[in-house]
């Protein structure tokens, strides 16, 4: 048998249903994977060895029938899973065990996917490369000296590195795409509303989104039909049948994309894209035109403006999200020496518990909200949203998705944009439309750039994700997937 | 002009219960205010006639049944509590104990 750990999700669980390989093996396999190897990638923060080979013992003991049965799965630690460490990469909930599953969660353990562990990401999932973890970064397994991307590098560098074939990520401004981007991978971000919070450890409410992080697109749509749908616990899911996006995965591996309108923004044309992420997004646009796809350009003139309000929005949210961390109910007090008030003590744990990304976001929100300047920023940030939506929704009225490069730039160096935080901001310049708007969005590896990972980004409208899936199997389909070297 | 205060900052920190360091604040100032000056970019837009969107899923309250459903037992809501009395949640004091 071939080595277990290079398959994909879909012949894992063929041959786990056929009786070739048993669900116990195929996960000591990738046990024996992150042994060997996470020491130098630091995908995991947790893994749940014991848990892990129990379930996979279930799964031989019984039903082998469920889509993903036996399949391995890693999860990004923002989730909340019974009984297993939960931190969002934060001291703040250090040693914290949920006493309750994620639906996500959930609906895995129902599909017969075995949950290998907890992945690493920037504290509360704010950032975009890991360098923000308080449990120090995840390495890119394209190059170790570089970053995974983020918040979701954990998930994206676990599968790439072949320690898990699939992983949950969570996408708020782009944290499962330019990690998918970075590191060669496949992360798709569904509608809004289509993947279920429940059990989330919420950043922005408004924003975040659950989905799923594969080595290739209908791994990633097999996952994503697993974990999608309403859920009476999140009362913002939207209560609408999921798109089939398994057999619009299946539909644009057959390479034909004859009738389909690609419309390329105008407005991310001069936004500093590097030479090579653009030679190979453009390769790749050219590659689905012979496929039979016409491109249009379209024009968005307020998507210049979505990474300012993104800006305002989701610290404005987070400074209210991550209010809970108090130090009365879960995680992490300090300074409780019997003589403190609770004011002190909430302080003092918040101090000690919180990285610097995190306390520079909740004091920006503060701020964005604080009376006199919520009109100005907040209030402001909101409108400008509602014109984002309305250039998607016009777009859509002119093309079926709207393409772009997931990132401006590929995976850099540890440390050159931790100085200055908006520089880190800018890898999600191409991302956080979407998210504003809501809608869809998927990260396909597109080629390299001086040897390193390129993603090209197919943006669909809401509840449409079945169109984002078909475009992009059609490319993968064309320009095929990507190998790391070997670590 | 800067567009935030070392002074407006260590403000927002006691609101937001930040025991902040000094050095925090001299950090933090600087990195808000060029952050500041990038997102106020949001105001060259005119949309005074633009309603806001605070949410891209048009949103009703949703309500359940009222009927009792499965929910954590006493000791799971309280198995992550740093400190506990009995089947309480066990908090410094809230209110000055001059008495």
């Amino acid at each position: 048998m071939s080595d277990l750990t290079r398959m994909s999700a879909a012949e894992l669980a063929g041959v786990i249903k056929r009786g070739e390989a048993s669900a116990v093996e195929v996960t000591t396999a990738h046990l024996d994977r992150i042994s060997a190897v996470d020491e130098r990638v630091h995908a995991f923060l947790h893994v749940d060895r014991e848990g892990a080979l129990e379930a996979a013992a279930a799964v031989d003991a019984g039903d082998r029938t469920g889509p993903l049965a036996g399949v391995p799965i890693a999860v990004k630690d923002v989730i909340a899973t019974k009984g297993v460490p939960t931190t969002a990469a934060s001291k703040i909930l250090e040693g914290w065990k949920p006493p309750y599953n994620a639906t996500i969660v959930e609906r895995l353990q129902q599909a017969g996917t075995v949950m290998l562990g907890k992945t690493n990401m920037d504290e509360f999932a704010m950032g975009s490369s890991t360098e923000y973890s308080a449990y120090g970064p995840t390495n890119n397994p394209w190059d170790l000296g570089r970053i995974p991307g983020g918040s979701g590098g954990g998930s994206a560098a676990a599968i790439a590195a072949y320690e898990a074939p699939l992983a949950i990520g969570t996408d708020t401004g782009g944290s499962i795409r330019q990690p998918g981007a970075v590191t060669g991978t496949v992360g798709a971000k569904p509608t809004y509303g289509g993947t279920s919070r429940y059990g989330l450890i919420a950043f922005s409410s408004s924003l975040d989104t659950p989905g799923p992080c594969a080595r290739n697109v209908a791994d990633a749509a097999l996952l994503h039909a697993v974990i999608a749908g309403h859920d009476p616990r999140d009362s913002t899911s939207i209560p609408q049948p999921v798109p089939d996006v398994v057999a619009a995965a299946r539909r644009g591996a057959d390479g034909d994309l004859t009738g389909v309108k690609l419309g390329l923004v105008k407005e991310f044309a001069g936004d500093g894209s590097e030479p090579g992420v653009l030679g190979a997004f453009r390769e790749s646009l050219e590659a689905l035109v012979k496929l039979g796809a016409e491109v249009v350009e379209v024009s968005c003139p307020h998507f210049g403006y979505a990474l300012p309000a993104y800006y305002l929005i989701a610290p404005s949210e987070c400074s209210s999200n991550l209010a809970r961390f108090d130090g009365v109910r879960y995680g992490l007090r300090v300074g409780d020496d019997g003589n403190r008030s609770l004011e002190e003590v909430m302080s003092l744990t918040r101090e000690a518990g919180f990285g610097p990304e995190v306390k520079r976001r909740i004091i920006l929100g503060t701020y964005a909200l604080s009376s006199g300047y919520y009109d100005a920023y907040y209030g402001q940030a909101q409108k400008v949203r509602t014109l984002i939506t309305r250039d998607f929704q016009s777009a859509f009225e002119q093309v079926d998705v709207l393409v772009s490069p997931t990132t401006p730039f590929v995976a850099f160096p540890f440390g050159s944009r931790t100085s200055d935080p908006y520089q880190m901001y800018l890898a999600d310049l191409f991302t956080i439309p979407t998210n504003l708007y809501g809608g869809p969005a998927i990260s396909v590896p597109c080629g390299l750039s001086d040897g390193l990972p390129v993603g090209f980004q197919v943006m669909a409208p809401t509840m449409a994700d079945d169109r984002m899936y078909r475009v992009a199997a059609a490319l993968e389909s064309a320009v095929g997937t990507l190998t790391p070297p070997e670590l | 002009m800067a567009a935030i205060s070392r002074e407006e900052v260590a403000h927002l920190a006691r609101l937001s219960r930040l025991a902040v360091t000094e050095q925090e604040l001299d950090q933090f100032a600087g990195q808000l205010d060029v952050i500041l000056q990038s997102v106020a970019r949001v105001g060259e837009v005119a949309a005074d006639d633009i309603p806001p969107t605070s949410h891209s899923v048009p949103l009703t309250n949703v309500y359940r049944d009222d009927v009792v459903q499965p929910s954590l037992t006493q000791d799971e809501a309280l198995s992550g509590a740093p400190d506990r009395t009995d089947d309480r949640f066990r908090v410094p004091r809230i209110l000055d104990e001059e008495v």
